[in-house]
């Protein structure tokens, strides 16, 4: 996934909608290199279970350095249909990789007027100039 | 001088058929184990390291000389009052008649004990103008816990239903997660530009939920909050309580009380302010005093007198309950007992005195190299920065902690408040000298003069530098896992 | 000022530094009217002698149960104490520094407790030890609370027989959240059975129970059968807790190969001194994957900037300075120094050493139970076996008559049972250690018999 093609979150998450074979909506989500780099070297994360339901705002799960946890924000709303459990175990590659190998969870949409809310790369570049 | 082979890790100095402890004979009529227990309940014994006593000694003694201590070095740590340890009171705490006592013993033959904790209830009361005392928990936060659950008792039985705590945005970590622990909500309060209560911020978040407001006074930035007389007003108009944080009571022993400033809780860290050991991380004590309102609901049993008696009072139906077996720390408490009796109250003020002296005296001298950014003047320690180092020459406050252990001082308490950027809080605490505050200020100054590279990887003396937090945090090693 | 060096001609040149004209100007910061009037009213300074004397004054007021024939338990035990436990902790490189933080200034405290935190796993067979927490009651509350934050569960299962101060401890930690306490009825004097049966825990477990609270040997002294109560507690999902007397580990099975998810314990028996019933040591350890609900401090190894093993602090998200509000406990300091004596004692005592004291335990409560029963005075009130605490009833009456007559005596035959337990109030609890020689085991037989 090119980071330029992506939806992002205030909150740093990063989302890529597509469509699955059915015809849903699904999509994926994960953390921003811009945060990645932020929150310095990562030393666990905890993810949620597939089946679990999601609002958008809503934390789905924590990330951990050594000085500091922060929440991860689900920025669509919908249920959890796959989650990328072995990145736990492998931290590196979420910064080696953040917006490929790096994904976290997939959700099924159950409300696309949330993406409404997001900001397109462009708009997210600026937010994390002035974070800077 | 360090000797490596001894401070190898008890498991890999271990040698079969070594033993330190030899047990009697046993002078009763044996029976065999199958007699009096049940089949597979017993095991085989605990593979724990066989050593002699003699390796026993090096290896701790060896051990100890690895750490930085108040005995051995000025111990700034900010927040944490590593005032002198006095050694009377380690003595007159290690009689037989205080460590054998058996806390079920009856209560004709522990007469002294009671009465030594009876007094330690008045005494508190007195010091903290709140009447109230329960000696119960074992540590600071445990005595915000207790408090938190002494004031839920009162809601409770006076049929309010308040559950939001309100905290400062600088407060100490174990103040909202003493909330949570008690099962209320917390909401932060802000600090205004001078490091004080925002009393706007305050008063917009006050209503019909707030059970608690809990402030550290002094604060956490060394500062005394005047504005604290119109918060507890504020508060208790609100219908809540005014709990304070006791860890900084150092800085006004005798000076002010909280009850007449306007906290209707607070606890006391005698740890800190009446220089019981720290242990290494404990020990503690974290006695609670309260308001007379109040007093019904504190942990049971408190101690009671009754003419020339004393006794364990359990009859106080609208107690909370216990926080914990038995009746408290008792060793702490006997520390602290010598503390004040020593000092009585002329001496706890001027403790407070020369403890404010010490650190306005510290911070005049380091002001002009590290900015301490919330004024001139401190209570008991403040808080500077090395915001304006780390910017220009990127040099963190961590750097100055550790190059400062090469120097031959602990490091101060650095990253804390959480409101401060590269925060440094240091607390000289009234046990030093001048001559000790000179020479940390000096290489202070020193330090922050030195070229980065070596302060990125001090310290330079110590056996061990910079550990891989990481490393520590990623792939958890917690116990000895066995040879190679 | 006995611990403040500065000198008054030291003071003046401070403030002249400072630019105050005395210290009375460096407390304008607290406004005049939140001043004190006057001076507290405490008792007048004492000097070293006058406050020795006055120590030693109030201390011969108590009489201490060890330094007689104790036969006190209930949480808290008069064994012996190796001088080499006491050198130890009164090395002031370890009771005067605080907190690791500063791992460079702290390897002698952080070493420490790591051997700590491998000790008390070798002892329990758990994977996974903290730094130690406040005390037996303490470390069962926080079990409870790891266990409900594990399993998303809210309901815990308690056994009466566990001891009555725990129960109220958990009671009161528990009043004001979202939890509900169920007790498990397995004290039946009439019955003379104390122990809990595996089919009555099943019955009132269900999807919604967190946790199963068991001690073993329970509070009266009688063992439980661990591995049948896991059994039961894991097929509804739950977690099982067990507390444990430290001691009894040198004998019995260790937790760790009787399906137990935490162990807890008072740690006072390893090396600590009764004092009243604290400080002592909240024994705390678990299964590998409960490490991140872990309570308090955790010390891992590691290495540093050069390649040399060392040890820091780790996990620390976990804690409250970081996690606040979201912390998985509010628990700040740890009880160091007394998990260094833990340390201490269990590194001297060894594998046979362990097991020694435990069978000595075991052989004498045994005889004094066999001896007391023979006098004809007191009857067993339970029925199952026991390590080295058992509840007698004295026949015709209340034991406190006999506890009273004791003292004179400096014998401390037992812990009232009525306080805790109505029913039982013509009953004690007596506890044997490795201390209690035959002589004075008896000589309470005698007094019971007089009595």
């Amino acid at each position: 996934m090119k980071p330029e093609d992506l939806l992002y979150a205030k909150t740093h998450e990063w989302v890529c909608v597509e469509t699955d074979s059915a015809g849903a909506k699904v999509a994926t989500i994960g953390i921003s290199a811009f945060a990645l780099e932020a929150l310095t070297d990562l030393v666990f994360m905890e993810l949620p279970e597939v089946g679990r339901e999601l609002n958008a705002e809503e934390p789905f799960g924590e990330v951990e350095s050594v000085k500091a946890v922060s929440d991860l924000i689900s920025p669509v709303s919908g249920e959890i249909v796959e989650v990328n459990s072995d990145i736990a175990d492998d931290l590196e590659k979420m910064t080696e990789d953040p917006y490929g190998a790096g994904w976290l969870i997939k959700v099924k949409l159950s409300d696309e007027s949330v993406l409404a809310n997001l900001m397109d790369h462009a708009a997210y570049q600026k937010q994390c100039a002035e974070e800077a | 001088m360090r000797n490596q082979q001894t401070t190898e890790l008890l498991f890999e100095q271990s040698r079969a058929g070594s033993c330190a402890v030899h047990m009697p004979e046993c002078d009763v009529p044996a029976r065999s184990l199958e007699d009096m227990l049940p089949e597979g309940a017993t095991g085989s014994p605990p593979p724990l390291p066989e050593l002699s006593e003699p390796d026993l000694v090096r290896h701790y003694v060896n051990l100890s000389t690895q750490n930085m201590s108040v005995d051995t070095h000025f111990y700034p740590l900010g927040s944490c009052t590593m005032k002198y340890n006095p050694k009377r009171n380690e003595r007159l705490a290690s009689d037989a008649g205080w460590l054998g006592l058996h806390p079920y013993q009856p209560e004709s033959t522990v007469q002294g004990v009671l009465q030594v904790l009876w007094e330690c209830q008045e005494m508190l009361g007195e010091i903290a103008g709140l009447p109230a005392v329960s000696l119960q928990p074992a540590a600071g936060a445990h005595g915000e816990m207790t408090a938190l659950l002494t004031a839920a008792g009162y809601f409770n039985d006076t049929g309010q239903r308040r559950d939001v705590v309100l905290i400062p945005d600088q407060a100490h970590g174990t103040n909202p997660a003493s909330a949570a622990v008690a099962g209320f909500r917390t909401v932060e309060v802000k600090s205004t530009p001078e490091g004080f209560v925002d009393l706007d911020d305050l008063e917009s978040k006050l209503d019909e939920k707030t059970a608690v407001f809990m402030i550290t006074n002094p604060n956490t930035l060394g500062l005394f909050d005047g504005q604290i007389a119109r918060i507890a007003e504020l508060v208790h108009e609100a219908g809540g309580l005014v709990y304070l944080d006791g860890a900084n009571m150092n800085a006004i022993l005798g000076i002010a009380r909280p009850g007449d400033f306007g906290a209707d809780m607070m606890h006391f860290n005698p740890h800190k302010t009446f220089s019981t050991p720290h242990g290494g991380g404990g020990p503690g004590a974290g006695p609670i005093a309260v308001a007379e309102k109040l007093g019904p609901y504190l942990p049971r049993p408190v101690i009671a007198r009754d003419g020339e008696t004393y006794k364990l009072d359990f009859d106080r139906p609208k107690s909370i309950g216990r926080v914990r077996s038995f009746v408290g720390n008792v060793g702490v408490l006997l520390r602290m007992y010598c503390y004040i009796l020593t000092h009585g109250p002329d001496g706890l003020r001027r403790v407070s005195e020369n403890a404010v002296l010490n650190a306005n005296y510290l911070l005049n001298r380091v002001k002009h190299f590290l900015p301490v950014q919330y004024g001139d003047r401190c209570t008991h320690e403040f808080v500077a920065t090395a915001g304006e180092l780390r910017d220009r020459r990127g040099i963190s406050a961590m750097d100055i902690a550790k190059r400062l252990i090469d120097y031959g001082f602990h490091a101060p308490t650095v990253y804390f408040p959480l409101i401060v950027r590269e925060a440094m809080m240091i607390e000289p605490t009234e046990s030093e000298t001048k001559a000790t505050l000179d020479a940390f200020a000096e290489a202070l100054f020193r330090i922050t003069e030195e070229p980065e590279d070596l302060l990125h990887e001090a310290p330079h003396s110590t056996t061990v530098s910079r550990p891989d937090e990481v490393l520590a945090a990623r792939k958890p090693v917690l116990k000895w896992k066995g040879e190679g | 000022m006995p611990y403040a060096p500065t000198t008054t001609e030291e003071q003046q040149a401070m403030l002249k530094a400072i630019g105050a004209k005395d210290i009375e100007e460096l407390f304008a910061m607290i406004p005049g009217e939140l001043r004190m009037d006057g001076e507290l009213q405490l008792p007048a300074a004492m000097g070293e002698m006058e406050l020795s004397a006055r120590m030693s004054d109030l201390a011969g007021k108590n009489l201490p149960a060890g330094s007689g024939a104790c036969f006190l338990g209930g949480g808290c035990y008069d064994h012996f104490v190796p001088a080499v436990v006491d050198f130890v902790a009164s090395r002031s490189e370890f009771y005067t520094a605080y907190t690791p933080y500063q791992a460079e200034a702290s390897q002698g405290s952080l070493q420490a407790f790591f051997e700590y935190q491998t000790l008390v796993t070798q002892l329990t067979g758990m994977d996974v030890s903290n730094a130690s927490l406040y005390d037996g009651a303490g470390a069962a509350v926080e079990a409870v609370l790891m266990a409900i934050n594990a399993t998303r569960r809210d309901k815990v299962v308690v056994l009466d027989s566990v001891h009555p101060e725990y129960i109220q401890t958990l009671g009161t930690y528990l009043t004001n959240v979202k939890t509900t306490i169920k007790t498990l009825v397995t004290v039946n004097p009439d019955a003379k059975q104390c122990a809990a049966s595996p089919a009555a825990l099943a019955d009132i477990l269900n999807k919604e129970t967190a946790c199963v609270l068991v001690q073993h040997p329970n509070f009266f002294g009688c063992l439980e059968d661990v591995e049948a109560l896991a059994e039961v507690t894991h097929a509804a999902g739950a977690l099982l807790i067990l507390a444990v007397n430290p001691v009894s580990l040198g004998l019995l099975k260790r937790p760790g190969q009787c399906g137990v998810d935490i162990v807890v314990a008072e740690g006072q028996p390893l090396g600590i001194p009764m004092t009243f019933g604290g400080p002592g040591l909240g024994i705390i350890a678990c299964s590998e994957k409960f490490v991140r609900r872990m309570p308090g401090r955790l010390v891992g190894q590691t290495v540093d900037r050069r390649g040399r093993r060392c040890w820091v602090l780790t996990l620390q998200t976990r804690e409250q300075h970081i996690r606040r509000e979201k912390a998985t406990s509010n628990i700040c300091t740890n009880q160091g120094l007394m998990a260094l004596r833990a340390s201490v004692f269990l590194a001297a005592m060894g594998p046979m050493g362990m097991r020694q004291m435990a069978e000595l335990c075991l052989q004498k409560a045994h005889y004094a139970l066999d001896e007391l029963i023979n006098t004809g005075a007191v009857s067993r009130v339970f029925e199952q076996p026991f390590f080295n605490e058992f509840a007698v009833r004295v026949k015709g009456g209340d034991p406190q008559k006999l506890i009273d007559a004791a003292v004179t005596g400096n014998i401390f035959p037992g812990v009232p049972l009525g306080r805790w337990y109505p029913e039982m109030n013509d009953c004690m609890l007596v506890a044997v250690t490795e201390k209690r020689t035959k002589m004075e085991i008896d000589m309470l037989v005698e007094l019971v018999k007089k009595t």
